[in-house]
């Protein structure tokens, strides 16, 4: 060991910096930025849902909200930017640039960063899509700020301060995070966390462009190649009405069978909780819940599944949670609307015969 | 090549158990694992290693009994163990912890070779940020590559690495310099079993263990909960709803429980009912 003279460690169970002592060159910081997510054109849905939840912070705060639209093609950023606005953006940031035509994380992390040290937001949200993780990693770490990952709740005080809470521990307990005495606050939201905003028709906004000094020969890393996802391959869970999930109640991977038999029926999407991925009865892309997809059907039928609070935060926004479990003192319980206290393997075909039944008499009926 | 793999020791998430009363994590006798999404790293690692040759060096962050997770990546069939273990580290945060690792990466350029990839899992069990990866990219002025499903070519002459990463709506086939950190997406290779041989040499192998200073760390407001913009004010268990769930109740066989619930059902939401006789007239 050595004789060198150390630091008092932090005590244990301290909170370091918990005191708000925001240094001088931060106060100029000021509104909310959404980063938007544009891919082959269309700006994805999270960007919406951010905007939504940045308006209300904005509100809260008295500040503007801003959207940052970064791409190639002028058309598609000007109506993307149309869009922010009608979803409550009151200014635009534009780069538009050759070397933003596919994302790259060096060149998104140099416009990004260059933009908040130009003009110096409070706050600044992203989606935690790939894209959005990727760059706020970066950009958190170049500015050397605080990033909160995967929130599901924003709230903002009267100081200013950003309160984002998010499930901890694999989802069983929830966390408030602050960022008190660097800026600006980052914050990252999965798709679907937040409810989608109403649009409103013909509210404008400032649009200010951004110039970009860059040659493609500056940037290391080339896009050789997109291969887009045929639209069959990806599940729709994150957007679908309907959606069945089964659980480690289900017993076996074949009678996850039942659960994708019902789903055919009755048009819904099929998804699974956490411990099946880990089992290999399904994909990570249908996992329901902390750390796989977030829900918002307007039915979610889960059948087998307990309902740990890794789960429940998937499915919060769902309008009516229906659960099958042989459990009475199951926690999925706890938040469903609508329950059965029965075996899963045994219900569920019998819920498919009665749902195709149903169908086809109201068909043929009407 | 010398490829270094970034591991983190994690509570088995199955077994986590909070206190009802107190709502803190039980941590007492919950078992530990290596992140299961850092098995995928390190398995490609070993691969690109067993094809071109060179070392792979499996570091953490963590407290002494981290070494743990290390020896059972030795017994996989990694070369070298690198712990970096500090009570100043604890508290970090993922910019805390980024800085830390990539001092300790620095240490490990000048005493083992600079690495030409530095992997990781895409994100731990247990903080699920997916953070740490970026940060120390972007520390140590790698080549960022994400969410990666593939590596299909690496030219070390050329110094080159060619790999698809899955982005939104598709793969991005992208090709990029050395050195490059890859954060390694799930289900991507099968984890081999290590051969009996290795696992008796890393029973006994040397983890080599790092301090703050060992890794040239000054300035220790760097590490740690002072390190960390990031503040937790408060950790809580969720307001459980105030309803509980309606139970449907019913007499008789499956089919009867399957009829009364979807009357159930289609009683609550009738736009539900609609959007499924849509989806039935179209596509039986």
């Amino acid at each position: 060991m050595t004789d060198k003279p150390k630091a008092a460690p932090p005590a244990a169970g301290g909170r370091a910096n918990t005191k708000k002592e925001l240094p001088e060159h931060f106060k100029a910081y000021k509104h909310v930025w959404v980063a938007v997510e544009i891919e082959h054109g269309q700006v994805h849905s999270v960007s919406f849902e951010l905007l939504g939840e940045g308006r209300k912070l904005a509100d809260k705060r008295g500040v503007e909200l801003a959207a940052v639209l970064t791409g190639d093609d002028r058309a598609t950023l000007d109506a993307a930017a149309a869009q922010a606005f009608e979803y409550g953006a009151d200014v635009a940031y534009i780069v538009c640039h050759p070397t933003l035509a596919h994302y790259r994380n060096e060149v998104a992390t140099t416009v990004m960063t260059d933009l908040v040290n130009t003009y110096k937001p409070e706050i600044l949200l992203l989606g935690a899509t790939n894209l959005g993780r990727d760059l706020a990693g970066s950009v958190a770490t170049t500015l050397k700020t605080g990033l909160t990952a995967d929130s599901t709740a924003l709230e903002i005080d009267d100081d200013g301060s950003l309160a984002a809470t998010r499930p901890t521990f694999g989802g069983s307990l929830l966390c408030t995070i602050f960022t008190l005495n660097f800026r600006p606050q980052m914050a990252t939201v999965r798709p679907r966390v937040m409810a989608m905003p109403e649009a409103e028709p013909g509210r404008t906004g400032r649009i200010i462009e951004h110039p970009l000094e860059l040659n493609e020969d500056d940037i290391v890393t080339k896009v050789l190649k997109f291969i887009a996802d045929s639209e069959s391959d990806t599940a729709q869970l994150p957007y679908a009405d309907i959606v069945v999930a089964g659980g480690l109640g289900l017993q076996s991977e074949e009678n996850f069978q039942l659960v994708k038999e019902l789903a055919a029926v009755i048009g819904a999407e099929y998804g699974g909780s956490r411990p099946l991925v880990q089992k290999g009865w399904i994909t990570a892309d249908r996992q329901i819940g902390q750390t796989g997809k977030t829900i918002r059907p307007k039915l979610y039928i889960a059948a087998g599944i307990s309902g740990a609070i890794q789960h429940r935060v998937g499915v919060e926004g769902a309008d009516l949670v229906v659960a099958i479990n042989t459990d009475p003192n199951a926690p999925i319980f706890e938040f469903a609307h609508l329950g059965i206290v029965a075996d899963a393997v045994t219900l569920l075909p019998a819920l498919t015969e009665a749902f195709s039944k149903r169908l086809r008499v109201n068909r043929l009926a009407g | 090549m010398h490829i270094v793999v970034c591991i983190k020791q994690v509570p088995d998430s199955a077994q986590i158990r909070v206190h009802p009363v107190t709502n803190t994590i039980m941590r007492q006798g919950v078992p530990t694992i290596i992140n299961p999404y850092d098995l995928f790293a390190l398995e490609e690692a070993l691969r690109l290693r067993d094809a071109m040759g060179g070392e792979v060096t499996v570091l953490t962050m963590g407290p002494p009994t981290a070494a743990d997770s290390l020896r059972k990546a030795l017994a996989f069939g990694a070369d070298r163990a690198v712990l970096l273990t500090d009570r100043y580290f604890a508290g970090s945060d993922t910019l805390a912890t980024s800085y830390a690792l990539s001092m300790a990466l620095t240490k490990i350029a000048s005493e083992f070779g600079k690495p030409e990839i530095i992997f990781t899992g895409k994100q731990t069990i247990d903080g699920d940020t997916a953070q740490v990866g970026p940060g120390i990219a972007k520390r140590l002025d790698y080549n960022q590559l994400t969410y990666i499903s593939r590596i299909v070519e690496t030219d070390v002459a050329k110094g080159e690495i060619t790999v698809e990463r899955r982005a939104e709506g598709g793969i991005q086939l992208l090709k990029t310099k050395m050195p490059a950190l890859i954060t390694m997406l799930e289900a991507t290779n099968e984890m081999r079993r290590g051969a009996i041989e290795t696992a008796l040499k890393a029973a006994r192998a040397e983890v080599v263990t790092w301090n703050a200073e060992a890794v040239g760390i000054e300035d220790l407001t760097k590490c740690g909960l002072r390190g960390s913009p990031t503040i937790v004010k408060r950790v809580f268990a969720p307001e459980a709803r105030s309803e509980k769930a309606q139970l449907v109740e019913v007499d008789g066989d499956a089919g009867a429980k399957a009829e009364a619930l979807i009357a159930e059902i289609f009683g609550r939401a009738p736009a539900v009912e609609d959007d499924m006789r849509e989806f039935a007239a179209t596509h039986h």
